[in-house]
């Protein structure tokens, strides 16, 4: 829709002897174009105290006139924790690669509570948003990007929790603790790419809203969430990698929990994946962004 | 030699209206409807974003193709550096999409549009508020949403407070605010924005009288900047006031660009037919019974009868047969404004009159009436009791406030608008000898 190409024909020459401030200006061309484009980072850049304010405004509102406050941060996966844990752990059996289950499934629920939150997020978000973005211009990929950002702060309080967890139960971490920031980036990337698509379809195609609350289901028992991925056959292992979570989880228990070696198969195939649906979602989105107040 | 701002080449934008579904005589039609739905739906849903270019170009704007409709079609114009111009026009002859266009809100279908420089979009004052933030937290929301950076509103924060005259309540949930105290704080954002282009929409007539006036005055200052401003607005004495240039669109279309004296004075011509003359030469058809009948009504003026302003000299003309010879009549009108406030009763001297046509002119006193939308109810009655013949809506006329010279440009409140005179004087004369005639005494229009 609008490309900014470098000052130049479209002005008229400038006055030598007035060098005056209006040759510097940036000229934006409007008018109706499809086409593939990648994200415009200068942009986005440019903008970068907007993107604050709207992570910020995200964060404080969240928990703005609740009594718990930031509690519900760590409430929620501890009740899915406990419910796991009394279903899978005690009543199944599952195993949980040598260490107690109440671990093995918090620390799995940490990435998976932030990925479904900042996904589900991410994809209801232009709909939410449709009162900012019919009124005024920004880059449009902020507006899916701020809850992939602005879950983290509930992630880093559930962090804390698992922390306090593995005191208790006395699990010590294995030094590839120093990975973790990567499979952050992963989750991040993975959420973000799918959220872009998916929010950018469900601006339009309404159904994707009321798909995703069974989608997060299928999600959560596809990712080794409460089973460990030591059961998957071998055979399929490989394939099984390019659902990103299955990477990040695993390599979250493998450095959080020692459980075994950094699953590197698993987060190289994950990390295919996720950097695809970055791409494809980015490009979606902005092929799609320029009718969005359109069809809001 | 000025600089392009803005270059708007034959742009277009087609919407679409939703058709009407189609109904199902049979439950089989139904039925099988109801399968095929998913499908059908998808079409609608993606219909939405596809246009087909070809068959489209050459229908006339506004009239729908299909479902298509074009809000906006083959417009052209440019905007030089520091112009400030106004966007007048009906409800729905496109100004707002124009606005969206221009602040890269929605795509034009065809034709392009060139802006040079930074552009800031006012479409609607407290974009983005949260209702749980307080009025600290918005102003930076709202103000990066507008296009500020962090360190502009950290500059101008003080400021932005003080305009909006909220001082106490800035760390208070705007959830806690009335509803004029947001529009305030939030017109105090939008206020302090400088960006090379400005566009408004109508988003002054909010507020207070007071607050209208304070914006109004920012608004001048940042047209005489030698900011570029384009301004849609249905208040005319500000596009007046504010702007060097106007232009009036109808259906989608620029009917006129020019001078905003003359294009206001267009649009308000080209506006809904005032009653300001009214003629039965059907005598079959005239108001009346046996006694009385009005021939003829009209509202007459110095001026341009669809084109009055403050200090038009108006007079009401009516013409009445009268069919009794020696009847005692009188005439008798309410005028009410367009709140349907009575302004005025006026009445005649009960007369015995021939019989035959007589006219009845009544001269209403220079400089009483308030810019408005007037109406005319008038009687006729008989031995100055019996209402002989009623008509509601006998006459109308509009009355314009054209001109103003003082700084603020909202409506002017109160059904009339007399010039009063004013005295200004020292209050402490006693000092200075008594039996003086004051001094510095002028006399104010009351405008």
């Amino acid at each position: 829709m609008i490309e900014t190409p470098p000052i130049n024909s479209h002005l008229p020459p400038a006055v030598p002897t007035h060098p005056t401030k209006s040759t510097t200006l940036p000229v934006v061309i409007i008018q109706s174009k499809s086409e593939w484009k990648l994200i415009d980072w200068r942009e986005c850049l440019e903008y970068r105290d907007l993107f604050y304010f709207l992570v910020l405004r995200d964060v404080t509102v969240l928990y703005k006139q609740t009594i718990l406050g930031f509690a519900w941060a760590i409430l929620n996966p501890l009740f899915s924790m406990v419910v796991f844990t009394l279903i899978f752990g005690m009543l199944l059996k599952v195993p949980s690669d040598g260490k107690p289950y109440a671990v093995f499934s918090f620390a799995a629920l940490l990435p998976w509570t932030y990925f479904s939150q900042s996904l589900s997020g991410a994809t209801g978000s232009l709909i939410q948003g449709t009162s900012i973005f019919t009124k005024v211009y920004f880059p449009r990929v902020f507006i899916p990007w701020v809850p992939v950002c602005s879950k983290l702060v509930d992630f880093a309080i559930a962090l804390v929790m698992l922390v306090g967890l593995m005191i208790w139960y006395q699990v010590a971490p294995s030094k590839n603790i120093i990975f973790l920031p990567l499979l952050l980036l992963l989750l991040m990337l993975t959420s973000a790419g799918a959220g872009m698509l998916l929010s950018a379809m469900a601006i339009q195609y309404r159904d994707i809203r009321h798909a995703m609350s069974f989608m997060m289901q299928l999600l959560m028992y596809a990712a080794p969430v409460v089973w460990p991925a030591s059961k998957m056959p071998s055979e399929f292992r490989i394939w099984y990698g390019l659902y990103p979570l299955a990477g990040v989880i695993e390599g979250f228990r493998a450095a959080m929990l020692n459980t075994g070696p950094m699953p590197w198969d698993l987060i190289g195939m994950g990390s295919i994946t996720a950097g695809i649906a970055f791409l494809f979602g980015s490009l979606y989105f902005r092929r799609t962004e320029r009718f969005f107040a359109d069809v809001a | 030699m000025s600089r392009l701002a803005i270059r708007v080449e034959n742009l277009g934008k087609a919407y679409r209206i939703g058709l009407k579904e189609q109904r199902h005589e049979t439950l089989l039609g139904a039925l099988s409807a109801w399968v095929t739905s998913p499908v059908s739906n998808f079409g609608e849903v993606r219909k939405l974003s596809h246009f087909p270019k070809a068959n489209a170009v050459d229908s006339p704007p506004s009239v729908s193709i299909g479902d298509v409709i074009w809000a906006i079609k083959d417009v052209s114009f440019e905007v030089e550096q520091g112009e400030a111009v106004g966007i007048i026009g009906r409800n729905g002859a496109g100004k707002s999409t124009l606005l969206k266009i221009l602040s890269r809100i929605v795509e034009p279908t065809r034709g392009s549009a060139r802006v040079y420089g930074r552009v800031g979009s006012l479409l609607e004052v407290g974009t983005g508020f949260h209702p749980d933030l307080t009025g600290r937290e918005n102003i930076y929301l709202n103000g990066t949403i507008l296009g500020m950076k962090k360190r502009e509103i950290d500059w101008k924060f003080n400021e932005i407070v003080a305009f909006s005259g909220i001082e106490k309540f800035i760390d208070t949930p705007v959830k806690r605010y009335s509803s004029g105290m947001r529009v305030r704080l939030a017109f105090s954002v939008a206020a302090h924005l400088e960006p090379e282009i400005l566009v408004i929409d109508e988003v002054l007539a909010v507020g207070d009288a007071e607050f209208q006036k304070k914006c109004l005055g920012k608004m001048s200052t940042v047209a005489e900047s030698g900011r570029t401003v384009l301004f849609v607005s249905h208040n005319l004495t500000a596009i007046q006031s504010l702007c060097h240039r106007a232009i009036l669109m109808n259906a989608g279309k620029t009917v006129m660009d020019g001078i905003p004296s003359r294009v206001v004075a267009a649009y308000l011509q080209s506006g809904e037919r005032l009653l300001t003359e009214r003629r039965w030469d059907d005598r079959s058809l005239v108001p009346g019974d046996g006694a009385v009948r009005l021939l003829a009504a009209r509202v007459c003026s110095n001026d341009p009868v669809d084109l009055l302003s403050l200090d038009s000299q108006i007079w009401l003309e009516f013409e009445v047969l009268n069919l009794v010879p020696e009847a005692i009549l009188n005439l008798s009108f309410h005028l009410y404004s367009q709140e349907g406030i009575m302004v005025l009763n006026s009445v005649t001297v009960p007369k015995a009159l021939p019989a035959g046509d007589i006219r009845f002119t009544c001269h209403l006193p220079d400089r009483l009436l308030n810019d408005s939308l007037y109406s005319v109810e008038l009687m006729i009655v008989m031995n100055a009791a019996n209402v002989l013949l009623k008509i509601p809506d006998c006459l109308s006329f509009q009355i314009h406030d054209l001109e103003r010279e003082s700084a603020w440009f909202g409506k002017f409140p109160g059904a009339v608008r007399p010039n009063m005179k004013w005295t200004i004087e020292q209050a402490d004369g006693a000092s200075s000898g008594n039996g003086h005639p004051p001094t510095g005494t002028r006399t104010a229009n009351g405008s």
